[in-house]
């Protein structure tokens, strides 16, 4: 039980009160004739001002669906929302949707993936910046457009000014990524959401991107939620991590202790996915086997049981509970290392 | 978009001149042909070969088409040999053309102004009774024959109920004044009301069965774009930045939403001349249609002809506008 607080780096613990503090979230999905899903399985964490938060797992964990949820942007029917998500002393779950269009683009921004299909086609990207700032700074369209080149100047977009009339299409995937991050930022939010906003782009755009993503939040003092399928990403980004499998979290560290010490099998198998520079070339990377297909209910075992090779008897008979605090733990009945 | 327009231009009396070929040929390769209709009874053997010689008939078919076409462009369409017996074809065209447009404009205006609102209902409300029965009710839109609708309506709203004029475009007898040759427009231009509200009296029937088709196809395509674009990642996108709903719905769903409307509307207008021809029978309203129906049972070929080619034109002009508007909505096909 406290092996898990032994990792050696313990971030932001204590530093100040969450910004963002979500607790026990979880989201069913309630489709016509099939059973009930549970996406969202009691998911806490919580963000500090300032810092980067990871959210990390394979694809259909629940990374989106709870990014979504925070933000009150889940379809509208056919899904069951619980738990809370305090933000700024606020409950963005309770919040009635008119309070949470003011807090939207305001207060929390978020990125998403795809920048094509996440931009108006048809609106010229200066109106898509301007928008914001015109719906939460009562500016005129006229005093916001020059602020809005400010923006793009400042997420690198060059010629600011001649990309205000550009539309999507006219602007390469890099540049709508920035577009997109500029459109975020554009009233200074406190918390920054960013669904995996590199997956769709070449890996060296991916790079220039985190980058930016990185030299903004530090210097805006914005808090980030960085949502990726990609351990690596995290690793030059986040102070704290947290693995969400099967829509639990599962592991949760510091950037270094869980890189040094992960204790979690699945944390182990997604940082042997990991391609690494040092590597001895013919070695294979080994991604986890198996699939989430695989999941068993976490009602009465360890969703990840079928495919750890760590297993024992009471994995496919209990569910494991969460060993650790808001700051570091796991949620495994035989984990790997703690020897630290 | 100043090359676009021309381009566009350019394809459009390309696609013209293909169609005036094709109405040709067609025209000629129908059963009977001009000389049995202007002959009748008294045919023979020799007297066809001589109206054949006559008239250029015995000309290959490209000769033919070539002399046509010097003929059409000084205007020369021939001759009405039933419709108006001896006036020129391309004047009953221009006769008839003021009551049609009336007629469609009226048409598409209550379809547009039906279909895209309960389309988007419709959608918003995706599943809900209110769907459901809108879905029902453009079923039943496109499932009854226009020329049954059309007759049904005659039946109750101006024969039972004597709600609405039976027949006709304005009361006979009524002095009106001609501006335009479109009634309603007339009244309002010179200020003679009552002989406006009169002729629109006269369009409402055959205005609202000629709309049944192209409102029941704009309401089912508003609403099957409106629920892709409500999936859309922009959409979200829109919501995440907090904008209210009614720019979100606007600016970022009706706006993309149009587009795959607008392209409809331009092929429904086909569609408007085809049912025209129906509507306008059953009401004997005179318009375009009446005439085409009047001149393909007697046999009129000159104005058979003038008629098809400009219904052609208009729909290919139609389309031209139709294409703008798409660009000016679209600047991905603009900015090309
Ligand atoms: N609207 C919905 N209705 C039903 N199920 C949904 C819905 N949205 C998501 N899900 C399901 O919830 C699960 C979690 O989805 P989510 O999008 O959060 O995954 P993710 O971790 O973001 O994965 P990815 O890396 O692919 O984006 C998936 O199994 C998905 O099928
Ligand atoms: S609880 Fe058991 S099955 Fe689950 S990760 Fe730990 S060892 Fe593996
Ligand atoms: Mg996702």
């Amino acid at each position: 039980m406290t092996q898990a607080t032994q990792h050696s780096s313990r971030p932001g613990a204590g530093s100040s009160e969450p910004l963002l503090s979500v607790r026990d979230l979880r989201v069913t999905f309630q489709r016509q004739g099939e059973e009930e899903f549970h996406a969202v399985d009691g998911v806490s964490f919580d963000v500090r001002p300032g810092q980067t938060v990871g959210l990390v797992g394979e694809s259909g964990c629940g990374k989106s669906v709870t990014s979504l949820a925070i933000m009150g942007l889940l379809p509208g029917r056919g899904n069951r929302v619980s738990g809370s998500a305090i933000f700024d002393g606020e409950d963005l779950l309770t919040l009635s949707p008119s309070a949470m269009r003011d807090r939207r683009g305001s207060e929390i921004a978020m990125i998403f993936q795809d920048p094509l299909s996440s931009l108006n086609p048809v609106i010229s990207i200066g109106r898509q910046v301007t928008e914001v700032m015109e719906r939460h700074q009562g500016l005129s369209r006229k005093q916001a457009t020059p602020k809005a080149a400010d923006l793009l100047e400042r997420v690198g977009i060059p010629d600011p000014k001649a990309r205000l009339l550009n539309y999507p299409h006219q602007l390469s995937g890099g540049m709508r990524q920035r577009a997109l991050i500029a459109m975020a930022l554009a009233c200074n939010p406190r918390l920054l959401i960013a669904d995996e906003p590199t997956t769709a782009l070449d890996v060296t755009i991916q790079a220039q991107i985190l980058a930016l993503l990185k030299e903004l939040v530090v210097d805006t003092g914005t808090a980030l939620v960085m949502i990726t399928h990609d351990l690596g990403v995290v690793a030059g980004l986040c102070d704290e991590v947290n693995v969400l499998y099967g829509g639990k979290v599962v592991e949760r560290g510091g950037r270094h202790g869980l890189f040094r010490d992960p204790r979690h099998p699945y944390t182990v198998g997604l940082l042997n996915s990991i391609p690494r520079l040092d590597a001895a070339r013919g070695d294979k990377l080994s991604p986890v086997p198996g699939s989430v297909a695989d999941n068993l209910p976490w009602t009465a075992a360890c969703a990840f049981a079928p495919r750890c090779s760590n297993a024992i008897d009471p994995c496919t008979a209990e569910t494991p509970q969460w060993e650790g605090d808001q700051v570091v733990g796991f949620r495994c009945f035989n984990p790997m290392g703690g020897t630290r | 978009m100043l090359r676009f327009v021309v381009r566009r231009i350019l394809q459009m009396c390309l696609v013209a001149f293909v169609l005036s070929m094709l109405i040709f040929v067609w025209l000629r390769s129908l059963p009977g042909g001009p000389v049995s209709a202007i002959l009748g009874e008294r045919q023979t053997p020799a007297r066809r070969a001589a109206l054949e010689a006559a008239l250029g008939l015995d000309q290959p078919l490209h000769v033919q088409y070539l002399r046509f076409l010097e003929r059409a462009s000084q205007g020369k369409f021939g001759v009405s040999t039933k419709v108006l017996p001896g006036e020129d074809a391309l004047q009953v065209f221009l006769d008839r053309l003021p009551a049609t447009v009336e007629l469609s404009l009226l048409a598409l205006f209550l379809a547009i102004a039906l279909g895209i609102p309960l389309g988007y209902m419709a959608a918003r409300r995706h599943g809900s009774a209110v769907d459901t029965g809108a879905v029902i009710f453009s079923l039943v839109g496109v499932a009854v024959p226009v020329f049954f609708l059309a007759f049904l309506l005659k039946y109750f709203f101006a024969v039972e109920w004597n709600l609405l004029p039976v027949s006709g475009r304005q009361t006979t007898g009524l002095d009106a004044t001609r501006v335009t040759g479109m009634f309603v427009l007339d009244g309002i231009l010179t200020r003679e009301w009552d002989a406006s509200w009169d002729a629109f009296k006269h369009l409402i029937l055959p205005a609202v069965a000629l709309a049944s088709i192209p409102f029941a196809v704009i309401f089912r395509i508003t609403r099957a774009s409106v629920l892709d674009v409500l999936d859309e990642d922009y959409v979200r996108t829109a919501e995440a930045k907090g904008l209210t709903a009614r720019v979100v719905r606007g600016r970022h769903v009706l706006r993309n939403a149009m587009l795959p409307v607008v392209t409809t509307i331009g092929l429904q207008v086909g569609g408007l001349l085809a049912g025209a021809v129906l509507t306008e029978s059953v009401f004997s309203y005179r318009g375009i249609g009446d005439a085409l129906a009047t001149a393909f049972r007697e046999k009129d070929y000159a104005v058979l002809q003038v008629l098809i080619l400009m219904g052609a034109v208009i729909f290919v002009l139609v389309n031209l506008l139709v294409d703008i508007a798409y660009a000016l909505i679209d600047p991905r096909i603009r900015t090309r």
